[in-house]
């Protein structure tokens, strides 16, 4: 006998209600995006794909940019990142742990803040499309050197790279076989949370992007400012498209990786 | 020549801290040398030191007379088995005892037919694919093992080997241990904080405190010779008396304040640190006098001893291992004597770890 069965049904009407508040307004979008008229009802003017057809023209290159600038701010975190979360976690000096928390910064504050500081300091940049790469740079930065940092101290990793030196490895081959395959789940997940953290931004894009260097979401939030809300929609659908896949690999890869931190003990 | 020298070796911690202060040993080819001592004596950072994962501050180590102070692990040849044993949660047991053989670049066949015969020799050939988190920790000690031996090292460094292990598992695995060492060979340096581990395995134990070597010698003499109170209290339970030299050469006795007892040689010092096993205490026969007196306030029956825990007039506690003949029990008062020559008599300036 479970006794607890109306609990149980405000959590699953609470559960639905959430979802639908977060759904519902998500579905209507993409259902309008295919609408050749969208007014009381969504399809009385019939079917169409032209609004995609319409954004793939006047906004594909903002995708394109997005895809971009999304890409080489992940490879930079990885290669900033990756040995900033080795070094890290190598040294017990107070100045290290500063600097964690200075890299850790940009989470928690706003990305205007960013965007002013960069404008302020680095405007002769401000033209080149380097410039918003370095912003993005700055604010995903984060979400690659704390899994890293974190999976090198479950992996109890300066006990795993002594014993390899005593069996003969160098520095090199250390960081090869031993360090790196231990915590290359966190690389990808913290790359993936970059990736998907990129292209979404908007905060510090809105403040840097010229013409040139439209993203993504500066882009969908000028089309809903200026366009048919039919247009808006189909946009939408194309940049959840290329996020959401992102983010159920992230979620994948986090349950993985949690499931292995588990069963993995050293 | 020594196979492992150190010389006046010491490591400076962070704040001045002496983690190891002036050690100096001398291993020679083939020995088991314990490094033995209570946490923080330094033990593990002098293993550590000789295996190159800690700079020393300064003084030298030696392999067969080759400087190696300043060499890092890597090129040093050295065994090592880790506390927590350290192996690769990304590799298979194979591929992990093959790590050292791969790094190497041995041919092929060749690891694998020695990662074979290491895993049969370590009663492990079944665990092959395993990966370690999927291990027991016995199993991944001897995996540990194993991949120390695969680089066929000159030195064995053991970091506290079986301290991780529940205690069943390790009174088996020492007597295994201690097998596996002496068909091998090599020289090994062993580190632990459980004496009884210390005297079954080592050739020698050097008995360490706060940085230092207190005391180097075999098993035998630590313990029926002990240097001073602290080896001898860390090294067995004991008695540990404060006593008064009194009377004319040629007839000297030590006053241990609830009785006096006759020395046969001069100590050299009036105050003296009075060491008792307690299996050196029997019970006095009819007729004999005793050296002592106590009134039993425990005492436990062990099989082939019984352990007498007692008071003297004062209050100081005796403990006595008498045999399991003797029918003593709590509230008995009972007179033992001392065993002939089983009494050591120390300086007291011997003493600083007097309890």
């Amino acid at each position: 006998m479970r006794k607890n069965t109306w609990l149980d049904v405000v959590f699953i009407s609470v559960g639905v209600l959430v979802a639908a508040f977060l759904i519902v307004p998500v579905v209507i979008s993409i259902l309008g995006s295919f609408s050749a008229y969208w007014t009381t009802s969504l399809f009385s003017q019939g079917f169409t794909l032209k609004w995609y057809q319409y954004v793939w023209e006047n906004y594909g290159h903002t995708i394109r940019f997005s895809v971009m600038i999304a890409v080489f701010a992940v490879v930079a975190d990885v290669l900033i990142g990756v040995p900033l979360g080795y070094a890290l976690t190598r040294s017990n000096s107070r100045w290290m742990k500063l600097l964690e928390e200075i890299t850790a910064l940009p989470v928690a504050v706003p990305g205007t803040a960013v965007a002013l500081a960069l404008v302020q300091t680095h405007a002769f940049m401000r033209g080149s499309w380097l410039f918003l790469a370095i912003g993005h740079v700055v604010v995903t930065l984060p979400l690659v050197v704390r899994p890293v940092a974190a999976a090198m101290r479950t992996a109890q990793l300066r006990a795993l790279e002594e014993a390899a030196a005593s069996l003969g490895a160098s520095r090199i081959t250390r960081l090869l076989r031993v360090v790196f395959p231990n915590i290359r789940g966190a690389i990808l997940a913290g790359a993936l949370m970059a990736l998907t953290m990129s292209m979404g931004e908007f905060n510090l894009t809105f403040f840097l992007y010229t013409p040139l260097t439209m993203t993504m979401p500066v882009g969908l939030y000028e089309s809903y400012a200026s366009l048919r809300i039919e247009i808006g929609s189909a946009y939408t659908t194309i940049f959840l498209a290329i996020t959401l896949p992102l983010m159920l690999l992230v979620q994948y890869l986090g349950g993985e990786s949690t499931l292995r931190a588990r069963g993995g003990g050293v | 020549m020594s196979h492992i020298v150190l010389e006046h070796l010491v490591k400076e911690f962070k704040g001045g801290v002496r983690g190891v202060d002036d050690v100096s040993l001398e291993i020679a080819k083939g020995e088991i040398l314990i490094l033995v001592g209570p946490s923080g004596c330094g033990k593990t950072t002098t293993l550590r030191m000789i295996a190159g994962l800690e700079d020393p501050t300064s003084g030298r180590i030696l392999f067969s007379g080759k400087d190696v102070t300043h060499l890092p692990p890597e090129k040093r040849n050295v065994g090592f088995v880790f506390q927590n044993y350290a192996l690769f949660p990304n590799m298979t047991v194979a591929q992990n005892v093959a790590f050292g053989l791969t790094i190497r670049k041995a041919p092929p066949d060749l690891i694998k037919k020695k990662v074979d015969s290491l895993l049969g020799f370590m009663g492990i050939s079944n665990l092959a694919n395993r990966r370690p988190n999927e291990l027991s920790g016995g199993q991944q000690q001897r995996v540990a093992f194993a991949r120390a031996l695969a680089i066929e090292p000159e030195i064995l460094l053991l970091d506290e080997p079986l301290s991780a292990l529940d205690a069943k598992l390790r009174d088996n695995l020492r007597v295994e241990l201690a097998r596996l060492l002496d068909e091998l060979k090599l020289t090994t340096v062993y580190v632990t904080h459980d004496q009884s581990e210390a005297m079954g395995l080592g050739h020698r134990i050097a008995v360490m405190n706060q940085g230092r070597v207190v005391q180097c010698d075999t098993p035998r003499q630590i313990y029926q010779n002990p240097a001073n109170a602290f080896v001898a209290s860390f090294i067995g339970r004991t008695n540990l008396l404060r006593g008064k030299v009194a009377g004319e050469p040629g007839s000297l006795r030590v006053d241990l304040g609830f009785t006096q007892v006759g020395l046969t040689a001069d100590p050299g010092a009036r105050e003296v640190t009075v060491i008792i096993r307690p299996e050196d205490l029997v019970l006095v026969q009819p007729g004999e006098s005793p050296d002592m007196e106590i009134l039993v306030t425990e005492a436990l029956f062990y099989g082939q001893t019984v352990r007498v825990v007692g008071r003297a007039d004062d209050e100081t506690e005796i403990v006595a291992d008498l045999e399991n003949s003797a029918t003593v029990k709590r509230g008995d008062r009972v007179g033992l004597r001392i065993r002939p020559g089983k009494m050591l008599v120390k300086a007291m300036a011997d003493a600083p770890g007097r309890n």
